[in-house]
């Protein structure tokens, strides 16, 4: 039926400009029927999203489906070029998954400015799936930073007390990143003309670029710089905690969910298979596995005495990233894989206990965990729902938590056992910091007065967490569907870095970098003549 | 995996739906956890209401129909169909573990884990163990916990243990294995912490979880190592291929099962992991007979005989298993010689005698260990259950006149078999069950623990000859301390005296009948439950009447399929295995013997010196002093582990959030953000108030280059 209806040819095309339309309509109709408005275009969204499932198949490789191509700005050779593979199939899902969910999500907890608000997420949710949709480095490009913009507002306006303090932070930060990414988007942009004679930034024709190992570890630098603080990896993760703690839900849960994931996207989508030899320098792959194992532990011991529960759920993701890039920089197919669905499962359990304190705070107007005690005995459904939400965040077998990280320490555990070990070790701390705030908050005496009136889940919110919980434990009990899709997409970034030349071949080249220096300064005149000659055609 | 289709067995022998046995506590679990839900909800409304739910109708409970039936019935129904898939396999003559694969767990590359059970004789007799004293305490539960308003949620969670424990010993795979591994860690924390408005059970299901995470970090390893060797998960392809592809005694092998052993050690209590279980004594007192003592916290023992080749193969390993064994058995025997919590000192007898399981499998006798497993299942069960029954009825004499002393204080009690004979009987066939005296359950499995540790020293080509006589030594000298502590427990309670105060002793009951039936069947079992496993010759001596014991080494020959690659590597390696004690000499029969004439002599002299001493009540009784303080104490070793284990980590977060998190990196951030010309337009822009119009024109830029695609 999908077939009969040319799913295939309009799907991407729906998902990114639906949610623009209703960010049109949420602006045009009235304020109080702006939230029930945005949920029924994030629906409408999600729905059209299912058949992805089934429209992509792994059967025909792991090379990018439902794509099409059409020319944007032709004289630069930008393409508005969508397509979908294993790897990016399952973010564009979670995304579709997670907007309507936090849209409900905030049905109580934004009551100021609400037409704004629904808009900027349903423009949000246009940048997010456009990140993973685009197979053109401009048109990525541009959906990352289009996120950026309604987060910031989200953070800025919505937020709590020391919202532009934070949302100036998490603007900066990753700015910065994304800046030095421009950089080296052009300078590959660049080298493709001169070296192919081809302006074009589609993925395909930027692949077959023959850049040295030199300059494969500086665009590696790049553009690594830019994805490491997105994701965020040690030490660049500061924003984080005070983003998601000023945040109002809405924007925490969309914020773990999936713009993170954008960072570790792009590890994946673009450091693999653009500088594979950049990727597998040996130095490379001990720094990122460092950075991972140093991140879980870190993350987990700071969380552990956090007195606010969403800074706790907040350095939670933190770890879990640290989990993600260990996974991608074991370079095997057990930790990618495994890293893809750690980054699945965190979208949909992070974005749960985000919902959940979110919850717990509409109550008590507080995060403060000393602030709570006993909730179990006035909120059952609530406690549960948490125990649940947090037993699979601490990667519990038989919850989709667990078999992400399993997959990844394997990975890990395959390439460098003694990196991997550490890494096992924050399986102990994650219930190290998880547990004690359990019992602080729902279980010991229900002893404070405030406390007594918290009142249980109501539809609304059993709606929300629902599907969440199910997806958890589907996707622990039986993952292997998702790990068939995402396979022969992950086999082809692999293929592509272990066919690039060994890394101590690599090293010479590197050191012979000097001589290449007037490839690399024709490269940036290039760049000048092409930023100059287009602003000259625009004027 | 090797079997064929999905749910497709390839041996002779059919096994009767065996999937169900999982799905019935599963599915008793969806209907109490229902049930257990709407409850709490309508309890939460009257709290908030500022009252508390009244469960009471009619004088009868309200919630409790309904898991009654539900709780104990999928037991029962999950306990006869494993007799019949016992009965089946009895009739077979299997050779090979009939594997049944029903889905693709987790598939990618060449990693393949099956959603799949393995049936065999060792996984036959736990599935006995597990469903069978399962039963009994599910039974037991529904007259114990029958005031208590969480009773839904407490079967909910009950049944939910033991999908999880069956999963533990049904898996095919060491992955699968894990799940049930961890999965009944879940259910412990749960039932621990089952009454959690009380912090300190609260925050003793919190520590077990995570004691027990320290040992899981050592099974991922192993199963890491494993995989990274065999390019496999699963038992049969592991186990098939280890002897080739392992050198004896090698690197590899002998790290594999260390990790294991550290695995072990924190789901079975053992040194260094132990110090969790006696904080596990919070929870009801039936969860801490059936999770606590009968089958969780074996799962150690039983991951070691299923790994047997792997320990045969690692001598070393092999050696260390059975020494940590052997000194955590002396080490707890020790502190319960001190306690007066009953609990306390049938938790600390406990971690004892699941040290002797770690002997018994260390030293090669893994029939000897999980025969020992089962006696222990049954007569530690039983004094658990006994130990319940004492508390419920103490409970509800103090609760009468409240009077605010501890229930569980021996030196409250006193004098109760008066009051409850029959819990007083059958408590006593288990006391001497566990003491080893001939010729109860427990005399059987412990004499072939202690008589393999002798018979390893005495092993041709032994290495650490010398330690295993130590071994064996420190095991005779442990069923002393057992014999003593057990006698003590049960003279403070029963004999002498009643100390609880002439009002209150009115009020002391014994059990209902749903409460000592159970009680009954285990007395029962603690008494001929050692006579499936007589070695040949013991039952030729006078301590088999000459022959007359009935079944031989039943056991021993039904496990033999399992541990036999165990035992031929050891004898390849080993050479031949003595017969006679490592010191004096002497066959099995003449320390047996001696053992049960030694520990039959200290409980009557414990029954002698304790019966007449005068015991003072809890609230007057002096602080103990010396040594007795040391060891009540429990040589101060939680004490130890939080001054240097968490005390150290919980400052050092502290120190990355303050100093490395806020000062220095964020520090950075800051002086970057302020300091840098390159970005001090961007915050001017945000400080002059610009920044609304500087995000509008790029939403808006955006929009319009995106919008030139349509044109």
């Amino acid at each position: 039926m999908l077939n009969a209806l040319a799913y295939d040819s309009w799907v991407l095309h729906a998902l990114i400009w639906l949610p623009l339309l209703g960010m049109v309509h949420v602006l045009w109709a009235a304020e109080d029927r702006a939230k029930e408005l945005a949920l029924r275009w994030s629906l409408l969204v999600f729905v059209l999203s299912v058949g992805l499932w089934w429209a992509y198949d792994p059967a025909l490789g792991g090379a990018y489906q439902l794509t099409s191509s059409r020319p944007w700005i032709a004289v630069w050779g930008v393409n508005y070029a969508l397509g979908l593979d294993g790897i990016s199939l399952f973010m564009v899902m979670l995304t579709t998954f997670t907007t309507p969910l936090a849209i409900l999500g905030s049905f109580d907890y934004i009551k100021k400015r609400q037409k704004p608000f629904y808009a900027l997420m349903l423009l949000l949710e246009v940048g997010v799936v456009g990140v993973f949709a685009a197979t053109d480095l401009f048109l990525f490009y541009v959906f990352f930073e289009l996120t950026l913009v309604p987060m910031y507002f989200i953070i800025g306006i919505w937020g709590g007390e020391r919202r532009i303090y934070a949302a100036i932070k998490f603007f900066l930060y990753t700015a910065v990143g994304s800046l030095l990414m421009l950089v080296g988007i052009l300078y590959i942009y660049a080298r493709g003309k001169t070296l192919l004679g081809v302006a074009s930034f589609a993925f395909a024709d930027l692949l077959q670029i023959p850049l040295t190992p030199g300059e494969q570890m500086w665009l590696f630098g790049a553009f690594a710089l830019a994805f490491a603080i997105k994701v965020p990896i040690f030490p660049f993760h500061t924003w984080l905690p005070d983003a998601h703690v000023e945040a109002p839900t809405a924007g925490s849960v969309v914020l773990a969910a999936v713009l993170l994931k954008m960072g570790t996207y792009g590890f994946v989508r673009f450091l693999l298979p653009f500088f594979p030899v950049a990727a597998q320098h040996p130095s490379v792959v001990t720094l990122m596995l460092t950075l991972g194992v140093v991140g879980i532990i870190y993350a987990s011991w700071v969380a552990a005495v956090q007195p606010d529960a969403k800074k706790l759920v907040a350095y939670s993701s933190v770890a879990h990233m640290g989990f993600v890039i260990i996974g991608i920089f074991a370079l095997n197919l057990n930790g990618l894989q495994g890293g893809l669905l750690v980054m699945i499962s965190h979208g949909i359990s992070t974005g749960a206990l985000f919902l959940l304190v979110g919850m717990l705070y509409e109550r008590r107007h507080t995060r403060l965990i000393a602030d709570f005690g006993g909730i179990a005995r006035v909120a059952p459904w609530l406690t549960t729902a948490f125990v649940i939400t947090a037993l699979t965040s601490i990667g519990l077998p038989g919850t989709s938590g667990f078999v992400g990280e399993f997959l990844v320490l394997l990975g890990t555990f395959e390439l460098h056992q003694g990196m991997a070990i550490f890494a096992t070790a924050g399986v102990i701390f994650a219930a190290y910091y998880m547990l004690p705030m359990i019992q602080s908050v729902f279980l010991n005496a229900l002893d404070k007065p405030e406390n007594q009136a918290v009142h249980d889940l109501s539809r609304r919110e059993i709606a929300i967490l629902a599907p969440m919980i199910a997806l958890m434990i589907v996707i622990g009990v039986h993952p292997t569907p998702l790990l068939r899709r995402m396979e022969p997409s992950v086999q082809m970034v692999l293929e592509r870095v272990h066919a690039a030349a060994p890394p101590s071949a690599a090293l010479i080249e590197f050191s012979e970098e000097e001589e290449e220096g007037t490839d690399a300064s024709d490269a940036w005149d290039e760049i000048l003549d092409r930023i100059t000659s287009g602003a000259g055609r625009a004027e | 995996m090797q079997a064929a289709g999905l749910g497709e067995s390839t041996a002779a022998w059919e096994p009767v739906l065996p999937w169900l046995i999982i799905l019935l506590p599963l599915l008793g679990f969806a209907i109490n956890g229902a049930l257990a839900l709407s409850a709490a909800r309508k309890s939460a409304d009257a709290v908030r209401a500022g009252g508390e739910f009244d469960f009471f109708e009619n004088g009868r409970p309200r919630t409790h129909s309904l898991p009654t039936w539900v709780g104990p019935g999928v037991m029962l129904l999950a306990f006869l169909l494993t007799l019949v898939n016992f009965a089946g396999m009895l009739g077979a003559d299997l050779h090979e573990p009939v594997v049944l694969s029903y889905w693709s767990w987790i598939s990618t590359g060449e990693l393949e884990v099956a959603a799949a059970i393995q049936l065999d004789q060792l996984s036959m007799i736990m599935m006995l163990i597990i469903t069978g004293v399962g039963l009994l305490i599910h039974v037991f539960s529904v007259g114990y916990m029958r005031d208590d308003p969480g009773y839904p949620r407490y079967f909910a969670y009950l049944n939910l243990f033991i999908f999880f424990m069956l999963v533990l010993v049904m898996g095919a795979s060491y992955p699968i294995m894990f799940i049930g591994w961890e999965g009944v860690g879940l259910c412990s924390y749960l039932l621990i912490g089952f009454w959690f408005s009380d912090e300190a059970k609260a925050s003793a299901g919190k520590k077990a979880f995570i004691v027990n995470r320290i040992g899981d970090l050592g099974f991922l390893l192993a199963i890491f190592l494993l995989y990274l060797v065999f390019q496999r998960v699963d038992f049969v392809g592991i186990f098939g291929d280890a002897e080739s592809v392992f050198e004896y005694g090698g690197s590899v092998i002998t790290w594999v099962t260390l990790f294991l052993l550290m695995a072990a050690t924190g789901k079975s209590a053992q040194i260094p992991l132990y110090v969790w279980l006696p904080d596990a004594m919070a929870g009801p007192t039936p969860v801490s007979a059936l999770i606590h003592a009968a089958t969780m916290v074996t799962a150690g023992v039983y991951l070691v005989a299923r790994s047997s080749v792997l320990f045969a193969l690692a001598p070393l390993s092999s050696a260390m298993v059975a020494g940590i064994g052997v000194l955590t058995a002396l080490f707890a025997a020790t502190i319960a010689l001190k306690q007066n919590d009953i609990k306390k000192v049938l938790a600390y007898s406990t971690i004892s005698q699941l040290g002797y399981m770690f002997l018994g499998v260390g030293v090669g006798a893994y029939t000897a260990g999980i025969f020992h497993l089962m006696t222990h299942a049954f007569f530690k069960a039983l004094l658990f259950l006994g130990a319940g029954a004492v508390i419920h009825s103490m409970h509800h004499a103090l609760h009468h006149t409240k009077k605010d002393w501890d229930a569980q204080d021996m030196r409250n009690m006193g004098g109760l078999k008066a009051y409850m004979p029959y819990t007083w009987i059958t408590m006593w066939l288990a006391t001497v069950a566990i003491a080893g005296i001939w010729p109860f359950a427990g005399f059987f499995s412990k004499d072939g623990i202690i008589w393999m540790t002798g018979a390893m020293a005495g092993a041709e080509q032994a290495p650490y000859a010398g330690l295993y006589t130590v071994y064996w030594i420190l095991a005779l000298a442990t069923a002393m301390l057992t014999a003593f502590y057990m006698t003590r427990l049960m003279v403070m309670t029963f004999h002498g005296e009643n100390r609880t105060g002439s009002r209150e002793a009115e009020h002391l009951h014994e059990a209902p009948r749903i409460m000592w039936i159970p009680l009954a069947v285990l007395a029962v079992l603690s008494v001929f439950g050692g006579w499936i496993n007589v070695s040949t010759d013991l039952r030729e001596s006078i301590l088999g009447g000459f022959g007359l014991l009935p079944m031989g080494e039943w056991l021993h020959g039904w496990l033999e399929p399992v541990t036999e690659a165990a035992h031929l590597i050891q004898e390849t390696n080993l050479g031949e295995i003595a017969h006679a004690a490592p010191i004096f000499g002497g066959g099995e029969w003449v320390w047996g013997l001696i053992s049960f004439v030694a520990a039959s002599a200290v409980v009557l002299a414990t029954l002698r010196l304790l019966g007449s001493r005068k015991v003072t009540v809890a609230v007057d009784d002096a602080e103990p002093t010396g040594l007795a303080r040391f060891l009540y104490n429990k040589w101060y070793v939680d004490e130890f582990y939080h001054r240097w284990v968490v005390d150290p980590i919980l400052t050092t977060s502290r120190v990355l959030w303050r100093v490395v998190d806020t000062t220095i990196i964020d520090g950075t951030v800051h002086l970057v953000g302020n300091g840098t010309r390159a970005l001090g337009w961007v915050v001017s822009l945000f400080q002059t108030g610009q920044v609304n119009t500087y995000a509008f024109i790029l939403t808006v830029g955006v929009l319009v280059i995106l919008s030139m695609v349509a044109f």
